[in-house]
């Protein structure tokens, strides 16, 4: 994690601002930042989007691939995350400096996606046993301003939502061999269902409390934290898988309160970015404005 | 290879449809990131770049020793950047290439007497590669620079020149036409010094044309010139507008 250095004074000023309920950019514990969301800003990829949660900046492409199923799962898809931490973030990812942290995003993205349940792998199979899509999510982050698993995670569920699969025809041909007809017509795609996609929320804690959405320095007073992922299904929050990140230890309740806040806190979050896609989609043809990227 | 392939049409104009002469469009904002002390984003047609700079600082571990200014550059693709997936964003030999190529057309730019024993990293990452990739890099690294506040004897900018069958040279190379087999020439200038700092070259044409298609890139790097210090202008007008900088210049 990029260092942010903070004094001892700095610290306890944090500190208080969280006993308060009231941090240090005014908002209450259980606040994000302002987030700035756009999806289809990379042409060359079949989905992509833009996150930017106050200082984080991430994008996301998704390219698509036709592969052969696993034998243990022919009836499913796959998925592969991949991320990287540019050096535009800080100079300590120069190289392979953000190989670690981006290696810990892999991992909580891979466990929160593991379950059929948080993500239907059915839907990208074409041929069970035989053929299958293969999705690669490519994460670029850009500038770290603290809670990147949540920005990550927002970003690549809109990346999904934004990709669009070529329709395909199989053919039987003769001896059972069978042949795929992928279409040419740019327009003639099918989408990828994300109800379920997992969210991850951070919940880190600072002192006594816990909150969510901390800044690079809040994440500089924290011990320990802990990645919750929250699937929704039903219209209800599960929880698809959580890990505990920093060097320090909490109580069994303590940990237990984390929890219920990370799903209340995801479910809120889910609804408020299903809304904001569907706008997304909604802005098209000729009345959708022109894709902004960086330029804004 | 399709070497037989034609890069200009019977009517004079190129895959794309701009005439020989023509850039692409060019779109660009200076301070995109605020950690960063100075960043860039610059749109060249499709190609896409992102430029962040950090420094001058003090130098790290061996390089203290050193008198001059070290210039660290970093070139990175994104995974999803070009039409098939890229498996690693650095470290193969094009980047690499570039990266080397970066440190020493900026080193002709940067003011290096101003800077002893430090250090400046520049870093680049194009998020969407369509041709002339190490030009519109140096481009966006350039204005960055600016950005930063860090001193320049001039502007640098690139571009890149082809040249038609019919030997009519072309200006800024999109990916089609370097892919299509003619030759691709990559010239990194100061324009006004009418300097060339670093050039580059692949593929093969007739001596007596080089100087026409040098030519043609240094026009290009003119035009490009021209379009960086308006933005750079305006971006300080729009900067300084509280302490009433609009009526200095």
């Amino acid at each position: 994690m990029a260092y942010v250095a903070l004094s001892e004074a700095e610290k306890t000023f944090i500190l208080h601002g969280v006993e308060e309920d009231f941090r240090c950019d005014g908002r209450s514990r259980r606040d994000y930042r302002p987030m700035e969301l756009e999806t289809g800003v990379v042409s060359n990829a079949s989905g992509s989007a833009r996150l930017r949660l106050a200082n984080t900046d991430i994008l996301v492409g998704v390219k698509t691939e036709i592969d052969v199923p696993s034998p243990l799962a022919p009836e499913y898809g796959k998925l592969e995350f991949f991320v990287d931490c540019s050096a535009n973030a800080t100079p300590d990812f120069e190289g392979r400096g953000g190989s670690d942290l981006a290696q810990e995003l892999i991992l909580s993205l891979q466990n929160a996606y593991e379950s059929p349940q948080a993500f239907d792998y059915r839907s990208l199979c074409l041929i069970p046993g035989q053929q299958c899509w293969k999705l690669y999510i490519d994460i670029l982050v850009l500038e770290c301003g603290g809670n990147l698993h949540d920005a990550v995670s927002l970003a690549a569920k809109a990346a999904l939502f934004n990709t669009k699969l070529p329709r395909v025809t199989a053919t039987l041909l003769d001896a059972g061999i069978t042949d795929l007809i992928i279409s040419d017509n740019p327009y003639d795609c099918t989408r990828i269902g994300i109800e379920t996609a997992p969210l991850l929320v951070t919940v880190c804690k600072i002192g006594d409390y816990c909150l969510v959405d901390p800044t690079a320095e809040e994440e500089g007073c924290s011990t320990v934290s802990i990645v919750v992922s929250v699937s929704m299904r039903n219209g209800e929050p599960y929880l698809s898988g959580t890990h505990m990140t920093g060097g320090g230890s909490m109580h069994r309740d303590t940990m237990q309160n984390c929890l219920q806040l990370g799903l209340s806190i995801g479910e809120q979050l889910n609804t408020l970015l299903t809304k904001m896609l569907k706008q997304e989609q909604d802005r098209v043809g000729p009345k959708r404005p022109k894709t902004v990227g960086f330029l804004k | 290879m399709a070497s037989n392939f034609e890069l200009l049409s019977e009517q004079g104009l190129r895959l794309d449809g701009r005439r020989p002469h023509e850039l692409r469009h060019i779109q660009c904002k200076l301070g995109v990131f605020e950690q960063p002390d100075g960043s860039a984003y610059m749109e060249q047609g499709n190609t896409k770049v992102l430029a962040a700079v950090y420094g001058p600082h003090q130098a790290k571990g061996k390089k203290t020793e050193s008198n001059d200014v070290i210039i660290n550059c970093q070139y990175s693709q994104a995974t999803f950047s070009t039409a098939e997936r890229k498996n690693r964003p650095r470290g193969d030999r094009k980047s690499q290439e570039f990266k080397m190529y970066l440190q020493q057309a900026l080193s002709a730019a940067i003011k290096s007497e101003l800077y002893p024993r430090s250090q400046i990293d520049v870093y680049v990452e194009v998020l969407q590669a369509d041709g002339a990739n190490y030009a519109v890099a140096l481009n966006a690294a350039t204005l960055a620079l600016i950005d930063a506040g860090i001193c320049l004897n001039e502007l640098i900018v690139a571009c890149t020149a082809s040249l038609s069958k019919n030997n009519i040279p072309l200006t800024d190379i999109s990916h089609i036409e370097e892919v299509s087999g003619g030759p691709k020439l990559t010239v990194a200038a100061l324009p006004t010094a009418q300097k060339i700092a670093f050039l580059e070259m692949s593929e093969r044409f007739h001596i007596d044309h080089l100087e026409t298609v040098i030519e043609t890139a240094m026009a290009g790097c003119r035009e490009i010139r021209d379009i960086l210090e308006a933005v750079v202008k305006e971006h300080l007008l729009h900067m300084g507008s509280a302490a009433d900088w609009g009526r200095v210049c």
